[in-house]
């Protein structure tokens, strides 16, 4: 990949944004232009589709698609991805969560020509095979989901949460997840499911006998 | 043997599943994201179509150009939905449709649009309180406001009750009967005729004054303390997270396979074949989920039409119609508003003598409902006088919203009953037991049900007189609700079979709306054959299979429940009748248990469920299920409820937090209880979501929706509900059968929270949502009156 193709991939929907009226007088040629915004070297993708790859669930596609296509839109309506959901298209819900490099992000407010290179899990590929993921199993446990509009982001966010706050508890719960909503009003399952999961330490057999350490001293979180 | 003893749901000792936590079937396809819904269906050569829409609250349009659109590279059809001349009555309403190769260029194509509008005056808010003194309108109904009245939803026994009373100014041949509801149909034979009457416009729909007893009288008393109120609850939207939307695509040149975001698959073919030109035989409507109705997706609406009628221009190539955020919240449906003035009084013991309310509200163009108020005690108080204006404004067209006009309702009446506890220095729970009577048929399950609430909050402990007294800025208030709920079966049928190699097949025609419809199907159906769910089909959401109602109304559960129970019974004698012979037994002394077929007492005498299929022969055993309707004694009508609610206020930002609800619910028997209780946590969640933060808002300059996004039209999220309890009376309420539970959670949440903010800070917020700006707007209100 070469160094253009590198910064194009940081470009945010901001700077889209930002920088699309300029675009549309840059001639058509055939790989990215770069024009200078603000003293920076920006690459120019399209107007029409340009070719895009990505990894998706460890599975590679190549696809033609518009520069403006948001990497949701290029899962669902290219890849046939369908897991994560377009609901507010704007960054309010998190119903369209996936993970991009293990970080989760709204693939809505993430276009697909940044996504290349990076590697994007979503609710369907979050065990890694054929298995869903433990957390995915909790949710069912736990009835934390009824339409299940919302669940597959939920479940790809209360991952990444929990990768990160394995011991989570209360207030931190609130705000790790609280960027994704839910309709139907699941989230006292959602708590269950944070509290099954933050009790048992996600690797091996070891943790298992951590987890019930601490149990026996009295407390999920001691 | 009584047919009904047939039937009758077994003892709770006999099931394994029915009633209790058997875990959702559905489950791990949702949380996996494997589960498809109708946004998810991407067939080949899909075409995505949008609508140009009017931009403004109230206009007449005056042309329309799609020439720049047709003429722009993918788009493959125009439809015009309203044309020039007609009047648009919401921002937001549809005037062209669009379908294009994808989803970019149909919204290019759809800005490439140019309409004139000649724009007329609107009116968007409701909450001003209108005049007392205007007439009801009592002149016949014209043509134009039949027309009215269908394009705005009026539900059908209003508009029935309007053309007996009010009567008609046009011959009924005139109207299109045959494309009208029956009974409205029959109803404008039947009216009385009456030249046209010249009327001016009004914003203004008033209802006559409904009385009982004599209320002047009555408030007039000398033993009675009367506390006086301003209430209220404004528009609030559906905002389901799968938008509404469909994908239609012509088969061949007759036939149309829709797949729509619906609570009633069953009916949409029915209520799209007239405007799409062909018989409704040959739709097929179908769907596997569906992300949140609430009770806003029971139509094809134009979505659904129009995506049919831009396949068939585009050869019948599938055309994906699904609303933006905004179009979501802006048009696909609002829940109408209600706001009352209210005087009531009681003895100094506490007994409730009179009622007296003045309320109004909107559902946009068509006016909207009459909540039922007083709730729950009217024409049993002794003495009441209701009055309702309808506003007719340009917010956009209401729809049912889970528990129709009951929440507003409750809301209303709940907090003018607290008010009034208040003034008497009663705890309002001693109030409400006092006056349990007037409740009528469910008084008993309220009683029932209170001190389990009491229990669960703490509350005999726990509650203070109004206003909290500890230092601080923070106050701590408890608030209580009743609530109830009709929640009868639907009309329901489907197709269970056996096949000779042990396998069993469900065909329903109904939908899951996340309520736990196919996790109680399964339930009944494995209790009765004595199977496992897992060893069960069930096919489901589909025109293919058995007609099942309409999920609304909290109707589906007693619907499927029963429908299932009577295949299923019905089916395993069928198979005891083959089985018998063999097992040396009469069909009759034959139970179904635990994989087997057995000898009733004989454990010994049994074949395990496959080997007894075996016995069927070649041909499978099917039965059809179908229930009683209104009479089937398996299904019931009217639940009971309480919540209370444990809320802190800060009296310093205004912001109200929920520390606790509880939710103590009947529901007749239980056919799937941790679905249920699921039910009655997102009721609470979603109670506390319209009591704190919903409220579609209203630019009274542009006439537009100012918050259609989900950061301003704000959800309640995870760090927003507390501590939450429900208790579910379990095999308490059995013999009166299976009732409906959807929507009587939902209907409390608003008023316990808005008691218990009263409770805490000592004075009353009029209207929900409890914002911060109308708490310390409340607190500097009373802070003004002490002062004076």
């Amino acid at each position: 990949m070469s160094k253009k193709d590198d910064r194009s991939s940081n470009l945010s929907r901001r700077d889209f944004l930002k920088i699309s009226g300029i675009a549309a007088s840059v001639p058509l040629v055939a790989g990215p232009a770069v024009i200078e915004v603000e003293g920076q070297e920006v690459a120019i993708h399209g107007p029409g589709a340009v070719p895009v790859t990505l990894i998706v669930n460890g599975k590679k596609y190549t696809e033609k698609i518009e520069p403006r296509v948001t990497l949701l839109d290029a899962l669902r309506e290219h890849l046939d991805v369908t897991g994560p959901k377009r609901v507010c298209d704007r960054a309010e819900c998190g119903a369209c969560t996936v993970l991009m490099d293990n970080r989760a992000v709204y693939s809505c407010t993430t276009l697909a020509i940044e996504a290349q290179g990076k590697q994007i899990v979503t609710a369907e590929g979050l065990g890694g095979g054929t298995q869903p993921h433990a957390v995915q199993a909790a949710f069912v446990n736990n009835d934390a989901q009824q339409c299940g509009f919302c669940t597959p982001g939920f479940t790809v966010a209360t991952k990444a949460f929990l990768d990160k706050h394995p011991h989570a508890g209360g207030p931190e719960v609130a705000h790790g997840i609280g960027g994704n909503l839910c309709r139907c009003g699941t989230y006292r399952g959602i708590q269950g499911v944070v509290a099954q999961m933050t009790r048992r330490e996600p690797k091996g057999n070891a943790g298992t006998t951590m987890i019930a350490e601490r149990i026996a001293k009295g407390g999920a979180n001691a | 043997m009584p047919e009904q003893d047939k039937y009758s749901w077994p003892a709770p000792e006999e099931r394994t599943y029915v009633g209790r936590r058997m875990g959702r079937v559905d489950g791990m396809p949702k949380s996996t994201g494997h589960a498809k819904y109708t946004y998810d269906y991407n067939p080949k050569g899909l075409l995505y179509g949008a609508f140009a829409r009017c931009p403004y609250a109230h206009a007449r349009i005056k042309s329309i150009d799609t020439s720049a659109a047709e003429s722009m590279p993918g788009v493959k059809a125009i439809e015009i939905v309203q044309g020039p001349g007609k009047e648009i009555h919401w921002a937001g309403d549809e005037i062209v449709a669009i379908a294009a190769v994808d989803e970019p260029t149909v919204r290019d194509a759809v800005r490439a649009v140019k309409v004139e509008y000649e724009q007329l005056p609107h009116l968007v808010l409701d909450s001003k309180e209108p005049p007392h003194d205007i007439p009801p309108d009592t002149s016949p109904l014209s043509l134009a406001d039949l027309e009215d009245m269908f394009s705005n939803q009026v539900p059908a026994n209003q508009m029935i009750k309007d053309i007996k009373e009010r009567g008609i100014s046009f011959k009924p041949q005139e109207a299109p009967l045959d494309r009208m509801p029956p009974n409205i149909a029959d109803a404008i034979k039947a009216a009385p005729q009456k030249p046209p009457e010249n009327k001016p416009p009004s914003w203004y729909k008033p209802a006559a004054a409904e009385t009982q007893g004599d209320p002047d009288a009555a408030f007039k008393a000398s033993d009675v303390v009367v506390s006086e109120g301003l209430y209220g609850i404004p528009v609030i939207t559906h905002c389901c997270l799968e938008s509404h939307g469909a994908v239609s695509e012509w088969t061949d040149n007759d036939h149309l396979l829709v797949h729509a975001s619906t609570q009633f698959v069953s009916g949409i073919p029915g209520q799209m074949s007239e405007e799409v030109g062909i018989p409704a035989a040959n739709i097929r409507s179908v769907q596997e989920n569906i992300g949140g109705g609430f009770g806003s997706k029971f139509a094809p609406d134009r979505w659904g039409i129009y995506s049919a009628k831009l396949s068939k221009k585009a050869g019948g190539a599938p055309v994906k119609m699904m609303l933006s955020r905004a179009e979501e919240l802006e048009v696909a449906g609002a829940r109408p508003s209600a706001y009352a003035r209210v005087r009531v009084a009681a003895k100094k013991d506490g007994t409730l003598t009179a009622w007296d309310s003045f309320g109004w509200g909107t559902g946009g163009p068509g006016g909207g409902g009459s909540p039922p108020i007083p709730y729950l005690i009217r024409d049993r108080v002794p003495n009441y006088r209701t009055q309702w204006t309808a506003v007719v404004n340009n917010i956009g067209p209401a729809r049912a919203w889970r528990a129709p006009n009951h929440p507003q309702a409750c809301l209303i009446t709940m907090a003018a009953l607290d008010d009034l506890a208040h003034k008497l220095g009663m705890n309002p729970l001693d109030f409400l037991k006092k006056n349990i009577e007037l409740t009528g048929p469910r008084a008993n399950i309220y009683m029932d049900e209170f001190p389990i609430a009491d229990e669960l909050m703490d509350w005999s402990k726990r509650w203070h007189p109004r206003g909290d007294t500890t230092p601080g800025p923070i106050k701590r208030g408890l608030g209580l609700s009743i609530h109830t709920w009709g929640g009868r079966g639907h009309q329901s049928e489907c197709d269970l079979t056996i096949q000779p190699d042990g396998s069993v097949t469900i065909k329903m025609g109904t939908q899951d709306l996340g309520t736990g419809t196919r996790t109680a199907i399964l339930a009944v159906a494995a209790d009765t054959l004595g199977l496992s769910p897992q060893q069960i089909t069930l096919l489901y959401g589909d025109t293919r299979y058995p007609m099942s109602g309409g999920s609304g109304g909290s109707t589906t559960i007693g619907g499927v429940s029963s429908t299932t129970r009577r295949a299923a019974v019905d089916a395993r004698d069928a198979l005891f009748a083959k089985v018998a012979p063999a097992l040396g037994g009469t069909p009759d002394q034959l139970e179904a248990v635990k994989g087997q077929i057995r000898v009733k007492g004989n454990p010994s005498k049994a074949l395990a469920w496959k080997d007894a299929c075996a016995k069927i022969g070649a041909v499978p055993i099917n039965a059809h299920g179908k229930n009683l309707g209104g009479r089937d004694p398996l299904m019931n009508s009217g639940v009971g409820g309480v919540q209370m609610a444990d809320v802190s206020v800060d009296t310093e930002t205004g912001i109200v937090k929920i520390n606790k609800m509880v939710a103590v619910q009947d529901c007749g028997l239980i056919v799937s209880l941790e679905t249920a209780e699921s039910q009655c946590y997102g009721a609470l969640i979603m109670g506390i979501s319209y009591a704190l933060y919903e409220e579609k808002v209203m630019d009274p300059a542009t006439g537009r929706m100012l918050n259609p996004n989900m950061e301003f039209y704000r959800l309640a999220g995870i760090g927003d509900i507390g501590e939450l309890v429900v208790h579910m009376m379990v095999n308490k309420y059995d013999s009166r059968g299976v009732i409906g539970l959807g929507e009587p959670p939902v209907i409390s949440p608003g008023a316990a929270i808005s008691n218990a903010v009263a409770n805490a800070i000592g004075v009353r917020v009029p209207f929900l949502p409890l914002t911060p700006q109308r708490v310390l707007a409340a607190l500097e209100e009373s802070q003004k009156g002490a002062a004076a």
